[in-house]
């Protein structure tokens, strides 16, 4: 735990960058270089595997027709999946923190949750309901339709995957909305411009960051998605590698795909670090900003309202509908339910380790690049990514690799896998993390120690306070993908360890797809209840 | 302020403590130490009575988790069980090295374990055992020994067709009569599992051909066996290559699902038998309890499991099986040596190349 304490204090007294730095502060860029060289243990293993095949091949396989083509259509998905995203959950944003919407407090928390449901489980619900002779064909069987399009490839996999993830950019834009200054709004309305006018050049360019952090979530999950693509069919790099790696049990054939993963990664890093600016971003005064006026949406108050309800309906009302039509229909043929209190301890603790540790991990990543942008904080910030997209197979292979050959004590037991999943969603903590330190003046900071409050207190009483929205909603996030998580917790959990994951691909791998119904719901549950919470604890407060 | 860590602390501790006492004491799956070091020294409880083992397995809790309760109930040897993919499980057995923790591995296809046998990680077992099991279910080599069987078949959507319809062998699905109305599983282990067997028994050209043929007539891909088997009820398609078995799991869940399984038998490549089968490990310290576990899986009481529980093909004389489940006397084999189905990468590189991915 003095981890905990040390490293963000370092963040809070390294300077600013609008002040010159005063001297160092070697802890801080010490931390992030060990919590860099641990994220990139999975690229240096691929490096391993590429070297291997030797360069000459593998550029050949790189600049193959089979690879470009990979290249070229994970490249659409990710780029198509990101704009949908952020098209839906930008004005969604707004709407459900400035404006008069109705039932606008039960909308934010339900428009969140479909982030709560693996693309496996709802991947599935959408091929059952939607697929060319689905339940949804059925139903308009007596119309006269016989033949739904096909929802197979592109199209379907970019309508599930941009369902399944637009709360990243909802979370993060909702957090930035809620603490901006409405002074400034106010200026802009008073200056003579219209609301739209006001939203677009003022409010707009205030949450280009937060926009950008959750749009990178959004790109590079669906870099590494394998649940939505291989169920929807459309051939991404992550599918084409576990498909592979499957056949022929051998990384070394599917490592260069790795490899242009990563080389992707850093691509959509730069791009959303051109889209973050130099600007800065922190409040002129501190403390949570005042609430602003509610916006009265007049005649389009039922207009988005139905909008709203169509979303749920399709991103959370029809997956949830699925797995209950199979728990029902289990429970009827008197099929066993297989939830016990050992999965859901299980997975609540092994998520809770995961989403702790990779908070504490980002916590020096973030202030590095906040505090003393530089060429470290861009590198160490860029490895801490590069776990993020790879396909979870890959980050447990190459994990199970150095576990059992450098870290064997280690090898199969709770900290292994909790450093696989710290190695996997470390960039959500990262990037909710630092939009909210993108908020805090450095100069409150340099008051309070100014007044004489030491680094600890400063920390504490400064620097917490206006950052601690952001951690919680890092730590929740992490949370929910580490419950979804299958790979990496198959190849690396204790022997034995069974999660409510783990029960769900058991289950249904075999087709019982009665038994897996109750931990599907029990895992969608237990990650939305704390989301849930959360959100409606931030609504009370403002 | 604090409030937010005491809550995660308290939390976390909750979660320990409900992990602690869980319902299963068999794992004590919240110490950070179990799994890592297992030198053959056990010091668990189940040593005493006659040692502990650790099973990666391929195949699912669901179908093999009661077995292998079974079997520690009878021998008092403790069973840890990893679960996963079949080629996962191998691949992490390779990966592992030397310092790999399992003794056994159990694949449900011949494939996996023809590939781990070739990497040098399989011993070789003992002559009495293998000769339990006909010599076209178990490794020429010795090394890994067939548990049950399962037969490829064409499922039919019943309101569409009856049996008649369909050709007497699998390669004549290419006829275009068919064109539009077959789905199939390319990305699925036992499909790809049935394409080698296919190289092996018609040849490259041979298989090339009738994939060739088969493209032409625009199957409908899907994920896995399931998802096949779901469309062929939806009538998204009429007939669906998949393993025999899931169709019996789907009629538990519900008896009016409208599709059955045609064997084509009489030798066809379409009918092949896969095995699920497992081996024991070259770094394995508890190769004698691993012996002990393949020997009970062949006695009667498992083997009776596997035809009644998971409508597999038991592959001992003598046991008595599901009414709608084909026994292998009745099948006639396609004469083929397992081990073959072991490259899987000039099948994926066919179905690469006709288009099939």
């Amino acid at each position: 735990m003095t981890s905990t304490l040390t490293d963000p204090e370092a963040a809070a007294t390294a300077p600013g960058p609008s002040s010159r730095p005063r001297r160092g502060s070697p802890l801080l860029t010490l931390l992030g270089v060990l919590v860099a060289a641990g994220a990139a243990l999975p690229l240096t293993y691929l490096v391993i595997r590429v070297s291997e095949v030797g360069l000459g091949q593998a550029l050949e396989i790189a600049t193959s027709d089979r690879a470009l083509d990979l290249l070229r259509d994970t490249t659409l998905l990710a780029v198509a999946v990101t704009a949908a995203a952020i098209a839906i959950a930008v004005p969604l944003a707004w709407l459900t923190t400035r404006t008069d919407l109705p039932l606008r407090r039960t909308i934010v928390v339900i428009t969140a949750l479909p982030l709560a449901i693996p693309t496996y489980v709802g991947g599935y619900a959408f091929v059952s309901a939607l697929g060319p002779r689905g339940l949804l064909q059925e139903r308009l069987e007596p119309l006269g339709v016989d033949r739904l399009p096909s929802i197979y490839g592109f199209r379907g996999a970019w309508l599930v995957l941009t369902l399944f993830t637009y709360p990243y950019v909802l979370l993060t834009v909702r957090s930035a909305l809620r603490h901006l200054d409405p002074s400034i709004e106010e200026a802009s309305r008073t200056l003579g411009r219209g609301r739209l006018r006001t939203f677009v050049r003022v409010v707009l360019p205030q949450l280009r960051p937060s926009i950008a952090a959750g749009g990178l979530l959004v790109a590079l999950y669906t870099l590494s998605d394998f649940g939505a693509v291989s169920l929807l069919r459309f051939d991404s790099f992550t599918r084409v590698i576990f498909t592979r790696y499957r056949a022929s049990l051998d990384l070394s054939s599917v490592a260069v795909y790795g490899l242009m993963l990563v080389a992707l990664t850093v691509v959509v890093l730069a791009v959303e670090q051109r889209t973050r600016g130099t600007e800065q971003y922190h409040q002129l005064h501190g403390g949570t900003a005042r609430a602003t006026s509610v916006i009265s949406l007049g005649r389009w108050r039922w207009v988005a309202f139905a909008a709203c309800s169509a979303l749920v309906l399709v991103a959370l009302v029809l997956p949830m509908g699925v797995i209950s039509f199979w728990l029902a229909r289990g429970i009827e043929a008197g099929e066993p339910l297989r939830l016990t209190t050992e999965l859901i301890g299980n997975s609540v603790q092994a998520s809770l380790l995961g989403a702790l540790f990779a908070t504490v991990a980002a916590w020096p990543v973030a202030a590095l690049s906040v505090r003393r942008p530089g060429r470290i904080a861009t590198a160490v910030e860029g490895l801490s990514w590069s776990g993020y997209a790879l396909p979870g197979v890959v980050v447990a292979l190459s994990l199970v690799f150095f576990g059992a050959r450098v870290a064997t004590p280690l090898y199969q037991t709770m900290w292994m896998l909790t450093f696989a999943y710290v190695v996997l969603f470390l960039p959500q903590a990262i990037g909710a993390l630092r939009s909210s330190m993108l908020q805090v003046t450095p100069s409150l900071e340099e008051a309070s120690r100014l007044l004489g409050a030491g680094p600890f207190t400063t920390f504490r009483r400064v620097v917490l306070p206006l950052v601690r929205s952001g951690a919680t909603a890092g730590a929740l996030l992490v949370f929910l993908t580490c419950m979804k998580e299958l790979p990496a917790t198959l190849l690396l959990a204790p022997t034995g360890y069974r999660t409510l994951a783990t029960q769900v691909y058991n289950a249904s791998v075999e087709a019982f797809f009665a038994r897996a119904a109750a931990p599907a719901l029990a895992l969608v549950v237990l990650s939305a209840l704390p989301m849930a919470a959360l959100i409606i604890r931030d609504n009370e407060r403002s | 302020m604090n409030r937010l860590w005491k809550l995660l602390a308290l939390l976390l501790a909750a979660t320990l403590v409900l992990a602690a006492c869980g319902d299963d004491d068999d794992t004590a799956d919240d110490s950070p130490d179990v799994g890592s070091d297992d030198d053959g020294t056990a010091t668990e409880d189940g040593a005493e009575e006659g040692g502990s083992l650790v099973v990666y397995s391929g195949r699912s809790e669901e179908l093999v988790g009661p077995l292998l309760e079974m079997f520690e109930e009878e021998t008092g040897i403790t069973v840890e069980v990893r679960y996963g993919d079949t080629a996962e499980m191998a691949g992490l057995i390779q990966t592992e090295g030397d310092n790999s923790p399992a003794d056994l591995y159990y694949g449900q296809d011949a494939g996996a374990l023809g590939a781990l046998s070739s990497g040098g990680r399989l011993v070789e077992l003992p002559e009495e055992l293998l000769e339990q099991v006909p010599a076209a279910l178990r490794s020429d080599q010795g090394e890994w020994i067939g548990l049950s069987g399962r037969a490829r078949v064409a499922a039919y959507n019943t309101e569409a067709l009856s049996e008649d319809d369909l050709p007497d062998s699998v390669l004549d699905l290419t006829d275009p009569e068919w064109s539009g109305r077959i789905g199939w599983a390319p990305t699925n282990g036992s499909f790809q599992a049935f394409v080698t067997g296919l190289r092996v028994l018609e040849g490259e050209d041979g298989a090339r051909d009738w994939l060739e043929g088969m493209v032409a007539n625009e199957p409908q891909a899907y994920e896995g066996n399931s998802a096949v088997l779901d469309a062929v009820a939806a009538g998204e398609v009429e007939v669906g290559l998949v393993n025999h078995y899931y169709l019996y799991q789907y009629l538990v869940e519900d008896p009016e699902f409208p599709v059955a399984n045609k064997l084509f038998g009489g030798g066809d490549p379409g009918s092949l038998v896969n095995v699920a089968g497992a081996g024991i490990v070259d770094t394995s310290d508890n190769q004698e309890q691993a012996l002990e576990l393949l020997e009970w899986l062949l006695s009667d009481t498992a083997q009776e499991y596997f035809a009644q529980e998971t409508y597999e093909i038991p592959v001992v004389d003598g046991v008595e099986q599901a009414a709608e489940v084909p026994d292998l006397d009745s099948l006639t084999l396609p004469e083929i040596d397992l081990d073959r189905l072991e490259d899987l990468e000039g099948t994926l590189e066919l179905l690469n190349e006709v288009g099939a991915l």
